[in-house]
């Protein structure tokens, strides 16, 4: 195993990276103007999380990279983000339900996160955590109001439900990354955070008239970086385009 | 400019003689520089006049974050994405303001929405034009978000108060999205010489629409002059053009690029550059909906209303049943 340290400031980063990614290929295109407009302010926060994790993750890997790099030349079995980010957007409402499950799980974490031993780790929580606290308030009403909204908009979040809860359960697996992290108090056990999670999910399906599938099947190997998915390598083939074509360049 | 060949009366403006007192006293306060209210009255023509000028510059707005979008996902580090994702969310935002300024004079967002989807209402030809390379979001910023400031300046001190008021918000962010579209050139320019071949390529392709955007000559436009009287169009199309090409030469001499004008030249006794037209033909061409991209934008437009159409139903829906709740518990 490479440095836990770098490997969870690497999970940090990519996660918001990746959905932060997702998000902005929205742009234009949303439901409604006022959605252009949060959808980008939430794929802007979260690109601004994704380099301070990453200058973070960059110095302390110490091999003379910076966020840009592992941002820009990586390849994807190098990505450290949960599989959730990384599925393909759909349509508005699988869009706002793989938000709300991240953003659930992501508050709650960096939450805990604003105690850790490491005082750089501790700041970046801290500021992440105003941009996600809001992140959460409107994705869980954007669930609920479409939950109970018409017949269709109920079955299209219902449909989104069922299609991203096998991407759950990554979220609270505890690995020895993990592991280091707990030992050095610099990171919270996933596992501590599922009950909350459970409870604050409970209460935003019953609110959204949305139905829990049953059985806790979870697909993995997105945080360790083992088994991605597809999608991941064709945003890759996007975003790092330019830097892979004209590596001599500075932008 | 957002707004191209705004239709006024078509009458021509009347002399303050011809006037029945309500207007004269209208054309007064315009004249000694005073603001119309929503509440006020005002001419049936001053009314539907602003809603289609203002209409399309909204719709400007929004149809432009499509070629800039179309660069988000591929921008070349995370500063330059965040700074284009931050633009692009601005452009939306002027969008909503707009949008907020004409339903003042009595057009809901959803009609005018409906009268661009149909192809009723235009928006800017610019926006028509495709971004090829990433030294085009230098040069959309540069000169798109550049001549757009030039007009929009002016209109700050425009007669209708909600509408000069968006522009005092506008022009706050378009200087910001003008620097760091220069800000991109100037890093192209002095870059390898693929970046400089694509700087040069994004000014060769940006240039002549660039100027497009100010229209053609309205010196002797009865629309126009009816418009500036009522002080909703500040300057003539030729005295914007031309200030823009004296801004723009020396920025492009700078970056160390060349302008595709061979006729382009200081005039010492004029005291400003002289330069060659656009084509105004492929102009009226874009505005028939013949524009290199033009079928893709409103493609795009289309879909993204329709696709959205259960979001908004549905979010209505729940608002509407939360009413409805919070009354029976009452
Ligand atoms: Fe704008
Ligand atoms: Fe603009
Ligand atoms: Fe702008």
């Amino acid at each position: 195993m490479s440095d836990p340290l770098f490997e969870f400031l690497c999970r940090m980063g990519d996660n918001a990276l990746v959905l932060g990614h997702r998000v902005s290929e929205w742009c234009g295109v949303a439901p409604a103007l006022e959605e252009d407009i949060a959808l980008a302010n939430t794929a802007l926060d979260l690109v601004g999380q994704a380099t301070l994790w990453l200058d973070l993750a960059a110095e302390v890997e110490g091999a003379g990279r910076d966020a840009d790099a592992l941002a820009f030349r990586r390849d994807v079995w190098d990505f450290r983000n949960l599989l959730l980010v990384e599925q393909p957007n759909g349509d508005f409402g699988q869009t706002m339900m793989r938000q709300f499950l991240f953003d659930a799980w992501h508050r709650a974490y960096l939450a805990a996160l604003t105690d850790s031993s490491d005082t750089r780790i501790a700041a970046i929580a801290e500021k992440s955590l105003k941009e996600v606290t809001y992140h959460l308030d409107r994705s869980a009403e954007t669930v609920i109001g479409l939950g109970d909204g018409t017949e269709e908009s109920h079955r299209r979040m219902q449909t989104a439900l069922d299609r991203l809860f096998p991407f759950v359960g990554e979220m609270f697996v505890t690995d020895e990354v993990d592991a280091a992290m707990i030992t050095a108090c610099i990171a919270p056990d996933p596992r501590s955070l599922r009950a909350g999670f459970d409870s604050y999910l409970a209460e935003v399906l019953a609110e959204a008239k949305l139905i829990q599938p049953s059985g806790d099947f979870s697909h993995k190997g997105g945080k360790s970086g083992a088994r991605h998915s597809e999608h991941l390598g064709h945003m890759l083939t996007q975003m790092q385009w330019l830097q892979r074509a004209y590596p001599d360049a500075t932008w | 400019m957002y707004a191209q060949m705004i239709k006024s009366t078509g009458k021509g403006v009347k002399a303050l003689e011809d006037m029945d007192p309500q207007e004269r006293a209208f054309q007064e306060r315009i004249d000694a520089g005073g603001k119309i209210e929503p509440k006020d009255w005002m001419p049936e023509g001053y009314r539907k006049t602003l809603i289609r000028q203002i209409g399309q510059h909204a719709h400007s707005e929004i149809v432009g974050q499509l070629p800039e979008g179309n660069w988000i996902t591929r921008a070349p580090t995370l500063q330059r994405k965040a700074i284009l994702l931050a633009k692009v969310q601005d452009e939306a935002g002027h969008g909503l303001y707009l949008y907020c300024a004409a339903e003042t004079l009595g057009v809901s967002r959803d009609q005018l929405t409906r009268d661009l989807l149909s192809g009723k209402m235009k928006y800017s030809s610019i926006f028509n034009y495709p971004t090829l390379t990433w030294a085009d979001m230098g040069a959309v910023g540069w000169l798109v978000d550049g001549a757009a400031i030039m007009n929009q300046v002016p209109l700050q001190r425009t007669s209708y108060g909600p509408y000069a008021r968006a522009m005092v918000r506008i022009c706050k962010e378009e200087s910001f999205h003008q620097r760091q579209g220069f800000d991109i050139m100037m890093k192209m320019a002095q870059g390898t010489k693929a970046q400089r071949h694509m700087a040069q390529d994004a000014l060769n392709r940006f240039w002549y629409p660039s100027l497009m955007m100010f229209g053609p000559s309205d010196k002797d436009s009865v629309h126009s002059a009816q418009s500036m009287a009522w002080k909703i169009k500040m300057n003539t199309n030729d005295e914007l053009r031309q200030k823009f090409v004296d801004q723009t030469v020396p920025q492009a001499e700078h970056l160390g690029l060349a302008i595709p004008d061979e006729a382009l030249r200081w005039n010492d006794e004029r005291g400003h550059y002289d330069f060659s037209e656009p084509d105004w033909s492929e102009f009226y061409e874009v505005l028939k909906g013949n524009g290199p991209c033009s079928a893709e934008r409103m493609a795009a437009r289309n879909k993204a209303w329709d696709d959205g159409a259960w979001v908004r139903e549905g979010l209505l829906a729940h608002a509407e049943k939360k009413r409805a709740r919070k009354l029976a518990a009452e």
